[in-house]
């Protein structure tokens, strides 16, 4: 089946998770959470948040211990830079072996 | 067709008269020289209560383009003109108009590129962007102009393309010349409203508009196979050929309605006859009349094929009209500097491989407004005939009117 089926002949998509590709794999270095730190999950409240509202791709999930989504972070390292108690590390992909994307989902969606 | 008035006008004039008949809600757009008369009488007339359109004044004309890309993205009918370094500036936007697939009207006072300065004719600024995916109609008097930036409309909207209507600087734009000026009735019996924009702006179902699209086609959330870049781009030139087809049928529409027309990509004078063939666009294609006239006295059978629409190249129709002919000259006011003038570069390749295909001879004329007089045209014309006498098939761009050597 091809492209002209989509009914446009122009770049538009609905917003929606993962509307521009499978963006985890283009990461460099990864942002690795240490729990111990992180402002939130010492709490146990919906506190600070800055990682969540840095994000520039909406990655970050709110709450109390924010979870990175690694299918589509970029590993940018905003998250890191911004926050206030130094939780997050941005750690060499190379390090991890693997990329942690699901190779699997771009074929679901 | 009712009666419309007759009014002695600069092309310039002539295009806002259009502009203004083809009801544009939004217009924007930077000064510079041979343009800025055009959007001077929009500004009067918005200012007037006379156009009921949004005139919005920006700071460059990357930000004139922009505002009409934005404008047009939400279903506007919009306008912009500009000239020479002014194009060069909003180039970047120039591409994303068309590849956007944006239904915008944008008249080019053709002016010379600097450096060095200079404000007069030539076409080297609009030939400069020919790639970019606009239709391109060049224009060879007042009357056209007005003709032509309403036809576009029409063009622009039926194919999702933007379209550039080039007119020469000072040669046109600031000419008065008699216009037969259509009636509202006319003019909004030739050009209803602007259909829907492609873009889909609705606050309960958005979208991203513009977002990036990588090499390969790749589902979309629903799981339907959206296009890689270069499908977008096949169905972008697709477009662009189809107006080989809607270039000529708006002008019969027009004429039908107004009852004037222009010939559709091309025109001609004199050509039935003719071995020796003068090709130009814009208004050196009149002088190329008067010129076979004169070579027609001195009894060489000569001929006009004027060039109206550029991009789409019009290849096909070129090789029916002069294959067989004995020669073609092709006057340019550009240049694509280390090789030669654009149209009798791509007029060599759509005659290429034909087995009865005129010589053609290349001459560059006209640039940062230098005279050229018929008479100048037909020394071209007997230079070549020389050349193709002696048996030449190969020789340098033939520069009119150069005096480096006295």
């Amino acid at each position: 089946m091809g492209t002209r089926e989509c009914g446009s002949p122009i770049a538009m998509s609905r917003p929606s998770v993962g509307e521009a590709g499978l963006t985890g794999d283009w990461r460099n270095s990864r942002p690795v959470m240490d729990a111990a730190k992180c402002l939130a999950a010492k709490s146990g409240k919906v506190t600070c948040q800055l990682c969540w509202a840095y994000c520039p791709d909406a990655c970050i999930t709110q709450g109390a211990g924010p979870a990175i989504d690694l299918t589509y972070c970029k590993g940018c390292g905003i998250c890191a830079e911004e926050c206030p108690a130094g939780a997050i590390a941005m750690v060499p992909e190379a390090e991890h072996g693997t990329c942690e994307i699901d190779a699997a989902a771009e074929v679901a969606r | 067709m009712s009666t419309g008035t007759t009014e002695v006008m600069t092309g310039n004039e002539a295009a806002a008269a259009a502009v203004k008949l083809a009801r544009v809600q939004v217009v924007a757009a930077y000064p510079i020289t041979p343009q800025s008369p055009v959007v001077e009488q929009l500004s009067a007339w918005v200012e007037s209560g006379e156009l009921p359109a949004e005139f919005v004044t920006v700071e460059s004309e990357h930000s004139a383009l922009t505002v009409c890309i934005t404008a047009s993205t939400v279903g506007a009918r919009v306008f912009t003109a500009t000239s020479a370094n002014g194009l060069a500036y909003m180039t970047e936007q120039v591409w994303w108009a068309a590849g956007a697939r944006l239904p915008i009207v944008m008249c080019i006072a053709n002016r010379a590129m600097a450096a060095p300065w200079n404000v007069l004719n030539d076409q080297q600024d609009s030939m400069s962007v020919r790639d970019a995916g606009w239709v391109q109609l060049y224009c060879r008097d007042n009357q056209e102009i007005l003709d032509t930036t309403l036809q576009a409309y029409r063009i622009a909207e039926r194919l999702n393309v933007p379209v550039m209507v080039c007119y020469d600087g000072f040669l046109l734009s600031h000419t008065v010349m008699p216009v037969s000026v259509p009636s509202v009735g006319d003019a909004d019996a030739f050009l209803p409203k602007r259909p829907e924009p492609l873009q889909i702006v609705d606050v309960n179902d958005p979208r991203n508009i513009g977002p990036v699209v990588i090499a390969d086609p790749r589902a979309d959330a629903s799981g339907q196979s959206c296009h890689g870049y270069m499908e977008i781009r096949a169905l972008h030139q697709q477009a662009l050929l189809a107006a080989l087809e809607v270039v000529p049928e708006v002008d019969a529409e027009y004429a039908a309605v107004v009852g004037r027309g222009w010939g559709g990509l091309t025109w001609e004078y004199l050509l039935e006859d003719a071995e020796l063939v003068l090709v130009a666009a814009g208004s050196l294609g009149t002088q190329a009349t008067v010129a076979v006239e004169t070579l027609r006295a001195q009894g060489v059978q000569a001929g006009v094929l004027g060039i109206r629409c550029y991009r789409p190249f019009p290849a096909a129709a070129l090789r029916e009209r002069l294959v067989g002919r004995k020669g073609v000259l092709v006057f340019d006011k550009a240049l694509s500097y280390g090789y030669e003038g654009p149209i009798c570069a791509d007029l060599r390749a759509a005659l290429s491989g034909e087995p009865d295909a005129p010589t053609v001879w290349g001459a560059v004329c006209g640039l940062g407004g230098r005279d050229v007089s018929p008479d100048h045209l037909v020394d071209a014309a007997r230079r070549a005939l020389a050349d193709g006498h002696a048996g030449t098939r190969h020789r340098p761009t033939d520069w009119i009117n150069l005096r480096l050597d006295g």
